[in-house]
């Protein structure tokens, strides 16, 4: 006999999705189905079943074999290999919950590491943005209930957040936006006709890496001042008729993607959206809110943020928090060859960072604890496997929007598989004694 | 025709790469999904290549081969998109102009037929690359 567990969380992307449905074996073993979730979020659950996963920690060895070893023995490494080094830095954490990002900060004070999150490479830009001029948000229940206009500036939920327009943004039927979405006006700015833009009421073809331009001209356009008659691609009436139906709606918001992050203009896009979302608010109420990418870089922000007063690229290294991106940052501190050993737990810098901060990894000794097969794991010199987070154990993870919610265990890990908080602790119980800390 | 031609590089998100990441990235369903670089059909056209021809990736960053693929959600002449992966990573701007953030986005970009080079599995690229000694 089968059982379902009902009100899941979704361990993939910020969205958090809290209605999955799991059906388990009886003996709670066995993963059985996944209703609910998106397909990627259903591939998350049943890869966690899948017969060729890595099930003991295995050290390179010189002819580049893998030897199995046990935990203890992966955790003695570990801890040498932090103990020994003068700058090491301990990236990721995006994949785990708070309680492990918790101890892993108090291995980094210990170990005088760097550490960072997958902000690095994704909202790092945008961090930096509401430090310098804020940020006017809201949490997404505010949006299913009374957003009337939604901006999709420069993400592609159809593919990133495969079930954020259903549950939130575009498709529910809330308290003031009963009829779904005829409630609502979508207006999305892509230089690609993406699947999301192809839902929009007005899509707006920017220019890639033009997106400062735009946004500058819409505040423009609200002024009611002159513009030239084409900016950053999109003819200027076509900025304002933009202008007016964002302006006419009576509760909007924006969410924002790694197409402003990441392109050249940067930290200064959010700026400009941030600053646009401000004049907004001088006609009717409006929000801006970053699509985070996996389900937890916004609690591993927030447990920085609450242990070492900064949400990502924090530099231990003196014996106090430092703050500085493009100093402190895992790219330049990569890019500079100024890491001695890399520690990487639940993200994959080997896939999403450039090849050449990828091979500064490769260079150095390196721990990679992810219970998949990875490029990371791939490049280091120890690989830890442990229990997929949100699946096999539970903890507490933070929505896009800053909402913290407990994730759910709903099968047991694999005999003798431990999970990353209890890995973490070993370590640091470990460190503790080889630096005489009490 | 002609031999090569300019593109503006972005990489980003797909489905398909979402699914692929979380199936096993050591698969041969991650090359799928991510060691591809979707082209405008006015592109492939200057370039003279057909769909799924393998192609040469070269910036001042570095090179890889990738299949190039007609874009699904285009049309967005002048740009090519290769999904978030070890393939793009292997030629984006690693320049974070003192943000920490390398520029992911708008990197140019010289794309060739490379009709007979192989797509390499996307952990066999990044240990390639970084002369990982593989046992």
């Amino acid at each position: 006999m089968t059982k379902v567990i009902t009100d899941v969380i979704c361990p993939f992307c910020g969205t958090l999705c809290d209605d999955i449905e799991v059906t388990v074996s009886d003996d709670g073993k066995k993963l059985l189905e996944v209703a609910n979730a998106c397909v990627i979020g259903t591939e998350k659950f049943l890869h966690s079943q899948s017969s060729d996963r890595v099930m003991k920690p295995r050290l390179r060895q010189d002819d580049g074999s893998w030897k199995e070893i046990s935990y203890e023995d992966a955790a003695d490494y570990t801890a040498k290999l932090l103990a020994k080094a003068k700058k090491p830095l301990m990236y990721g954490w995006s994949s785990t919950n708070c309680e492990a990002q918790s101890v892993g900060n108090e291995i980094a004070e210990i170990a005088k590491a760097c550490c960072d999150n997958t902000a690095a490479v994704c909202h790092g830009t945008t961090l930096i943005a509401v430090q310098d001029i804020g940020l006017p948000t809201c949490t997404l229940g505010e949006v299913k209930n009374r957003a009337d206009r939604v901006i999709f500036w420069g993400c592609n939920p159809a593919h990133a957040h495969p079930r954020h327009m259903s549950r939130y943004s575009i498709f529910p039927r809330g308290f003031f936006t009963g009829k779904g979405q005829m409630s609502r006006k979508l207006v999305v700015v892509d230089p690609r006709c993406t699947d999301t833009a192809k839902m929009a009421d007005m899509h707006l073809q920017v220019e890639q890496g033009r997106d400062y331009e735009l946004l500058n001209a819409l505040r423009i356009a609200l002024k009611g001042e002159w513009l030239p008659d084409v900016v950053a691609g999109i003819p200027s009436e076509k900025i304002r008729e933009a202008a007016d139906t964002l302006k006419s709606g009576r509760f909007g918001i924006i969410f924002f993607g790694m197409g402003v992050t990441q392109s050249l203009s940067k930290n200064h896009n959010i700026d400009e959206a941030i600053a646009l979302t401000k004049d907004l608010n001088e006609y009717t109420k409006y929000s801006i809110m970053p699509m985070r990418g996996h389900y937890n870089v916004t609690g591993s922000g927030e447990v920085f943020a609450w242990q070492f007063g900064f949400p990502y690229s924090v530099d231990l290294t003196r014996g106090f928090a430092r703050y500085n991106p493009g100093d402190t940052s895992s790219i330049d501190l990569l890019a500079r060859g100024e890491v001695d050993a890399m520690f990487t737990i639940g993200s994959d810098p080997g896939a999403h960072f450039p090849i050449s901060a990828v091979k500064a990894i490769a260079n150095v000794d390196s721990v990679c604890i992810d219970p998949h097969l990875t490029p990371t794991s791939g490049v280091s010199k120890l690989h830890v496997p442990v229990a997929f987070n949100g699946v096999e154990c539970g903890g507490n993870c933070y929505r896009m929007d800053n909402v913290p919610i407990d994730c759910r265990k709903v099968v047991e890990p694999p005999q003798g598989m431990i999970t990353d908080e209890a890995f973490l602790i070993m370590v640091r119980d470990r460190l503790k004694k080889l630096k005489g800390v009490a | 025709m002609a031999n090569s031609i300019s593109v503006n590089l972005i990489s980003g998100r797909t489905i398909q790469q979402g699914v692929a990441i979380e199936s096993g990235k050591e698969k041969p369903s991650y090359r799928t999904a991510c060691g591809i670089i979707e082209m405008d059909s006015t592109d492939l056209k200057k370039l003279g290549a057909w769909k799924n021809t393998n192609v040469k990736v070269t910036t001042d960053y570095g090179s890889v081969i990738v299949k190039a693929v007609e874009a699904t959600q285009g049309p967005h002449p002048g740009v090519a998109f290769i999904p978030m992966g070890p393939w793009a990573n292997s030629v984006v701007s690693d320049n974070t102009y003192s943000t920490g953030m390398p520029t992911f986005k708008g990197t140019p970009a010289k794309v060739e037929i490379a009709m007979n080079e192989p797509v390499l599995l996307g952990i066999e690229l990044v240990q390639k690359q970084c002369g990982v000694k593989v046992g």
